[in-house]
């Protein structure tokens, strides 16, 4: 969990907002580590997360989560994670999956014309049963990384886009829970095709979300130093700093995100 | 997942066991290990060499175990099929076990070509221990004008890990046969298989086409057999599977990404990548997939492609282009553009401080290096442009001054 960003975005895992969408999203870079981030963030805030990993194994992300103080596998085994590793499922589906032993919460594999409607419905199990099974954990948070892999998979940007629709009706509005989604495009050099699967997706959900969190290289070039640019754009404000996720190994060993310079490009409040 | 140093314990059903305490001492003694494999010094993940040094430096190191190399492929697949067989003639080396599937060639033809390694140059070759000294500021003169540089190093302009990981290959010889058929070896020819794949469940719609979902399986057949994923119990020492495969993507694997801007099944490679994503992940190999790129017009889809692979390094080839007789590039065989690295349990990797790699083929080292400009000294740069400024100017003015021509090579 890195402190600046809390700060920043003026959150904190005691009182953050209800009923948040947050899209993060990243062209030509990686912006998983606000994924790591919120993950965290969430856990010690004690909500219920459900974690869609569709990209990187379990151990993957408890190797950096314990790094950043959280353990992963603790919060799975008390009930406060729900993780689907979407490429150990997805192996029984695609080797000959007429009997397979995926749940079906990978169905989307099988027949990508079918939609995201089982994965949908493994979510609203799991964050249902929060609100339901009488534990005393927060509102119900969904993380998914991240949701343009399943445009590579096959399946059409309308069923993403639904997914993402019913899963926010179910988790921010019914639920008063929170959810945060990566979603990697490519940059259009040249406007070729204006169809073009993931720019279609990103635009969606940024009418969708109430949160943006756009992760860039920096415009001037690479950088060794400074990884990137980080622009956040909510109703309102659209701040643009630029970032660099510094981790010293050795005796303090630390991940820390450091922000450069900020500036807000836009206020209308003020 | 690529196996950290914790992980070899006893292994699971299915999937390497994570490491469970929150607190552990990272010791080597807990590692089992294999030949050919050591941690990394960034984060302690298995990694396994390229079979070129210089490679390994630029991807950080080496391959991870559990992951999965793209390179995309020069335009005439000279120097990718180089990279291939020096990743192969490596695994040979250690000894590691080797899958090689290709439509065009046999894999037999394939490990017949390999490069012989200079095995009595184990002592590691002097320019990596040039160096390695030349980095270090004591054996130099202290500077005595310049002296707040003594603390930057001097440029490199090759590339080398320092510690010996890897080996050098002779391109101009081929590996003995008896070294060969020393290691173990898995072929997938696809025109054999392709008429023994009977599919019961043809009617089924299939994410893929029949090629690669018969690689796929054939692949976890051999993890599965050979007990790559742990589901052997150890009855024998843990060992590294390499593979390696050849242009996937053409049109020889029955797909049309390289015919069409639109193809139909767009998402075959995309699918069978994440398959083997999948499985790379949950066993002890690493993979090392060669695409012609330069063959996809749709950008994106390439874009998706690299995202699903782990590392992805393109090459591009002078031969043939004007490039070859441009002075530049006189030296050099090609350009080298790493698009992608890993982050692999970690939160940040180790990015490389310069993005203009060019390489070369000799016969003993395939080398990378970055590409520098030389400075601009040519006199006629800079002054022709002037002196045309002058001369214009010139003739417009009411004739202050001396000629125009006259005065072109004059500066003031």
């Amino acid at each position: 969990m890195f402190a600046e960003l809390n700060s920043i975005l003026n959150t904190s895992p005691d009182s953050f907002k209800p009923g948040e969408f947050i899209l993060v999203s990243d062209k030509h870079t990686d912006a998983s580590f606000l994924i790591h981030h919120f993950l965290s963030f969430y856990l010690r805030a004690g909500c219920k997360v459900c974690f869609l990993g569709l990209v990187q194994s379990f151990s993957h992300y408890s190797a950096i989560s314990q790094r950043l103080g959280v353990s992963l596998t603790q919060a799975r085994e008390k009930g406060q994670l729900v993780f689907l590793e979407g490429l150990k499922e997805s192996l029984g589906v695609l080797l000959q999956g007429e009997a397979s032993k995926g749940t079906r919460a990978v169905d989307f594999l099988r027949d990508p014309s079918s939609g995201l409607r089982g994965l949908y419905e493994f979510v609203r199990d799991n964050v249902m049963g929060a609100v339901c099974g009488g534990e005393e954990w927060g509102p119900p948070v969904l993380l998914v990384d991240d949701l343009s892999v399943v445009l590579s998979l096959g399946v059409s940007v309308g069923a993403a886009l639904d997914f993402s629709h019913y899963c926010r009706a179910t988790v921010c509005s019914e639920l008063q829970g929170s959810m945060v989604m990566l979603v990697r495009c490519e940059a259009e050099e040249e406007e070729e095709s204006d169809d073009e699967g993931s720019e279609r997706l990103l635009r969606g959900l940024i009418h969708q979300c109430s949160l943006t969190l756009q992760v860039q290289g920096l415009p001037t070039g690479y950088c060794r130093d400074i990884h990137g640019q980080v622009r956040w754009i909510t109703l309102y404000i659209c701040v643009c700093v630029c970032v660099c996720v510094c981790e010293r190994v050795g005796k303090k060993e630390r991940k820390r995100l450091r922000v450069i310079c900020s500036r807000r490009l836009l206020n209308a409040l003020s | 997942m690529a196996a950290p140093k914790m992980s070899m314990g006893k292994p699971t059903a299915d999937r390497l066991p994570c490491n469970t305490t929150s607190f552990q001492k990272k010791s080597r003694s807990k590692l089992v290990s294999i030949p050919g494999t050591r941690p990394s010094i960034q984060n302690g993940q298995l990694i396994v060499s390229t079979g070129v040094t210089s490679l390994d430096y630029v991807i950080g190191g080496g391959l991870a175990v559990g992951t999965l190399l793209l390179i995309e492929e020069d335009r005439y697949d000279s120097y990718s099929r180089m990279l291939l067989k020096y990743f192969l003639a490596e695994g040979v080396v250690c000894g590691h076990e080797l899958y090689v599937a290709s439509a065009l060639d046999h894999p037999n033809d394939i490990l017949q070509e390999l490069p012989a390694p200079i095995l009595d140059d184990i002592a590691s070759p002097k320019t990596v221990e040039d160096q390695a000294k030349s980095c270090d500021p004591e054996s130099q003169d202290a500077m005595k004008i310049a002296w707040r540089y003594q603390h930057l190093p001097k440029v490199q302009t090759a590339l080398a890990s320092s510690s010996r990981f890897g080996h050098y290959y002779d391109v101009s010889k081929t590996m003995d046969p008896e070294i060969c058929q020393a290691a173990r070896c898995h072929g997938f020819y696809l025109p054999e298989h392709s008429t023994a794949v009977t599919s019961p469940t043809a009617t089924r719609q299939s994410p893929m086409p029949e090629t690669y979902s018969s690689l796929l399986n054939n692949l976890q057949e051999v993890i599965h057999r050979e007990g790559f994923d742990g589901s052997v119990p150890q009855t024998k020492s843990r060992n590294i599977l390499r593979i390696g495969l050849h242009s996937l993507g053409s049109a020889l694997w029955g797909d049309d990404l390289c015919c069409h801007e639109n193809p139909s099944h767009g998402h075959a490679l995309t699918t069978f990548l994440y398959g083997l994503r999948a499985m790379l992940r949950s066993s002890l190999s690493v993979a090392v997939v060669t695409v012609p790129s330069h063959l996809i017009q749709n950008r994106a889809l390439m874009g998706n492609i690299t995202r699903l692979c782990d590392t992805a390094i393109a090459l591009e080839s002078f031969r043939g282009s004007e490039r070859e007789t441009n002075p530049l590039y006189k030296d050099y065989h090609g350009l080298l553009d790493v698009r992608q690295l890993p982050y692999l349990n970690c939160l940040v990797c180790d990015l490389p401080d310069n993005k203009d790699l060019a390489f070369k083929l000799k016969r003993k080292q395939f080398t990378i290096e970055r590409l520098h400009l030389p400075p601009d000294l040519s006199e006629t740069v800079s002054r022709v442009s002037r002196g045309e400024l002058t001369g214009t100017a010139m003739v417009g003015s009411s004739g202050c001054g001396s000629g125009s021509t006259g005065n072109r090579h004059l500066d003031f």
